[in-house]
């Protein structure tokens, strides 16, 4: 079941065009970049504080943020990219990993609990599927429309069958998504559980899909469910590194960043990305240069 | 007017006139929560889920719709603090984003209730920063909660108590020359305690009597601290549990204040039963006099003063 073709759609990186492939790239792209200087001044010890890297699950953001504009934001703590592709300063992510007053919590929340009020992203607890309830509260009061992430994990708390209940019952503008790579730290799936958030949800009458982290396949169904909220991706991902900190468990399951950008180069735009990635490298350089050359 | 009635009336206003919400387990049924919720709009009936529902009224509350969130009995809060203390007490120091959520948090006892649903929980709720805990037992008391909570952006818990409900009366402090004892009394210990005092007159024992509204910020009226010097013997009376609870808490902060010597009486350590010979409820009037009896006879004879 679990692969990186799961749901798979012939064509669509055609359907959406050079534009599109494009904006993901240089968001994601971004992403990496900015994972690569968190880790490198992790390893520098410039902080010490448990981080949470995204790297590997950089598309996800990126699409999200071009499919889903204008959504206020309930992620966890694994939510860099997320913050990084709605929008937030990366600045201010940087200043909160040093612990400055110039952070986006002022050195309150480090890694894992970043908001980003100028990108609608309210800050996590901590509390693995808090973000879920709270979310739909915050999609019921204003019935503007919410994203919420929770993990393969944290879909399991009980804090999320209520509410994909209750979402479904007063039918909520939200688009609810479980980044699955399959690991609640180290303890695999299958060892956890034998259901599918999918289907649960599905189950509720929320439309589900269970699909790998294709960012073409997520546009695909996200542009169908925000026309019928809510609705329900299940996403099955790769995390590269360590659940927290800058080290290997292994090799990638797969590497949706290879796979991604040599489906852009199929599309003819190498030479438009090798500039975005030149130029996303120079800024992400830029805003850790000061600190990492110290 | 009576307690509930009060509260309707706030709760009426605030959801027709102040667009806000009000979330619940069946509020709309069962003599809408003893006669205190409306039949008005904004009101939510949410599925029972004790553990989702607080998060849905932390969502509002970042809406700015400023929610009354109602938990019909206080021994759920077991279930559902997680998103209120953790999320919604703590959100304004760490994000500087503030969730104010009214919680009517509803105590209950006797009526072979059981061990569940009876007594109040406030205690544990002083614990987290960032939530300012009331316990109002008069109209006039929850009017001044509620407009704290209105001129502030904090989330707030309010432990009521059922048996209040009917109360219309206000309270004044008392406090004579000659007392013998002071008794601070929060929640239906007040009740309890204004019983207590016929008992003890009768004894020839004078005690003086102050009620307690807020017990997170606790701060001591200038003529509690006096009476307390005075009397040098001090005894905080509460319905919930004694043991690392409100009446040991605000009795250590007045023994630090004053120079008395500051006892607290609140719920045994023992579960409560549903036979009546079985109940941990409320300390009675009786059981009041008879401490206090104690207290102040110890005292003459020259034991339990403050060390
Ligand atoms: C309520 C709660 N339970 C347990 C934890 C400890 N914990 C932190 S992250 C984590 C695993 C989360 O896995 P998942 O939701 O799949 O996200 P991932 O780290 O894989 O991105 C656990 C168990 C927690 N923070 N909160
Ligand atoms: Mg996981």
């Amino acid at each position: 079941m679990r692969s990186a073709t799961l749901g798979h759609i012939p064509n669509l990186p055609e359907k959406f065009g050079e534009e599109f492939a494009l904006e993901l790239f240089k968001r994601a792209n971004f992403n990496r970049h900015f994972e690569y200087k968190v880790k490198e001044a992790a390893e520098k010890k410039l902080f010490t504080i448990p981080i949470y890297l995204s790297i590997g699950t950089e598309f996800n953001a990126a699409v999200f943020s071009m499919m889903l504009q204008g959504y206020k934001i309930f992620g966890q703590h694994r939510c860099h990219s997320i913050y990084l592709s709605f929008g937030g300063k990366p600045e201010a992510l940087r200043d909160e990993l040093l612990g400055l007053e110039t952070g986006c919590s002022r050195g309150m929340s480090g890694s894992n609990a970043i908001q980003a009020p100028e990108a609608n992203m309210f800050g996590h607890s901590g509390l693995m599927g808090e973000q879920v309830p709270i979310a739909c509260g915050a999609a019921f009061a204003s019935r503007e429309p919410c994203l919420t992430i929770c993990g393969d994990a944290s879909v399991e708390e009980d804090y999320i069958y209520p509410s994909l209940g209750w979402a479904a019952t007063e039918k909520l503008p939200m688009i609810f998504v479980c980044e699955d790579n399959d690991l609640s730290i180290l303890t695999k799936v299958s060892v956890r559980r034998n259901w599918s958030p999918a289907n649960v949800a599905a189950s509720m009458g929320i439309p589900a899909v269970d699909i790998a982290d294709d960012p073409w396949v997520i546009a695909y169904h996200l542009e169908t469910m925000k026309e019928n909220l809510p609705g329900f991706l299940n996403i099955r991902s790769v995390r590269h590194l360590w659940h927290a900190g800058t080290g290997v468990d292994d090799v990638p399951e797969w590497d949706r960043y290879q796979l991604t950008t040599a489906a852009m180069e199929k599309l003819g735009l190498k030479s438009k990305m090798s500039v975005i990635e030149d130029e996303n490298k120079e800024r992400a350089h830029a805003i850790w240069a000061d600190c990492l050359e110290d | 007017m009576t307690l509930a009635e009060t509260i309707q009336d706030i709760t009426r206003n605030h959801l027709e006139n102040n667009n806000g919400l009000l979330f619940g387990q069946c509020v709309t049924a069962v003599g809408w929560i003893g006669g205190t919720v409306p039949d008005c709009k904004n009101i939510v009936e949410i599925p029972m889920t004790d553990v989702a529902g607080p998060g849905f009224a932390v969502g509002a509350a970042l809406m700015n719709r400023r929610p009354i969130f109602v938990v019909r009995y206080q021994g759920f809060m077991w279930y559902n603090c997680s998103s209120l203390v953790n999320y919604a007490a703590k959100s304004k120091q760490v994000w500087g984003v503030p969730v104010p959520v009214f919680i009517r948090s509803i105590g209950m006892e006797g009526n072979g209730i059981g061990h569940t649903a009876s007594s109040c929980l406030h205690s544990i709720f002083m614990h987290p920063p960032g939530l300012p805990v009331a316990v109002p037992m008069t109209p006039n008391e929850y009017r001044e909660v509620w407009n704290y909570f209105l001129e502030h952006d904090d989330p707030i818990y309010v432990s009521e108590h059922r048996k209040s409900f009917t109360n219309s009366e206000e309270f004044e402090d008392e406090v004579y020359e000659d007392a013998d004892i002071t008794i601070i009394a929060l929640s239906m210990g007040r009740m309890n305690a204004l019983e207590a005092k016929k008992i003890l007159n009768e004894k020839g024992i004078k005690a003086n009597l102050f009620h307690q509204l807020w017990l997170k910020p606790f701060k001591p009226k200038k003529d509690m601290l006096k009476a307390l010097n005075q009397t040098k013997l001090g005894l905080v009376v509460d319905s919930d549990f004694e043991i690392t609870g409100a009446s040991r808490s605000i009795a250590y902060e007045l023994m630090h204040q004053t120079d008395a010597s500051v006892h607290a009486l609140g719920l045994e350590d023992r579960v409560c039963g549903v036979a009546s010979h079985l109940e941990n409820i409320t300390p009675s009037p009786e059981k009041i006099a008879t401490i206090v009896v104690e207290l102040v006879s110890n005292v003459k004879r020259g034991h339990h003063s403050k060390v």
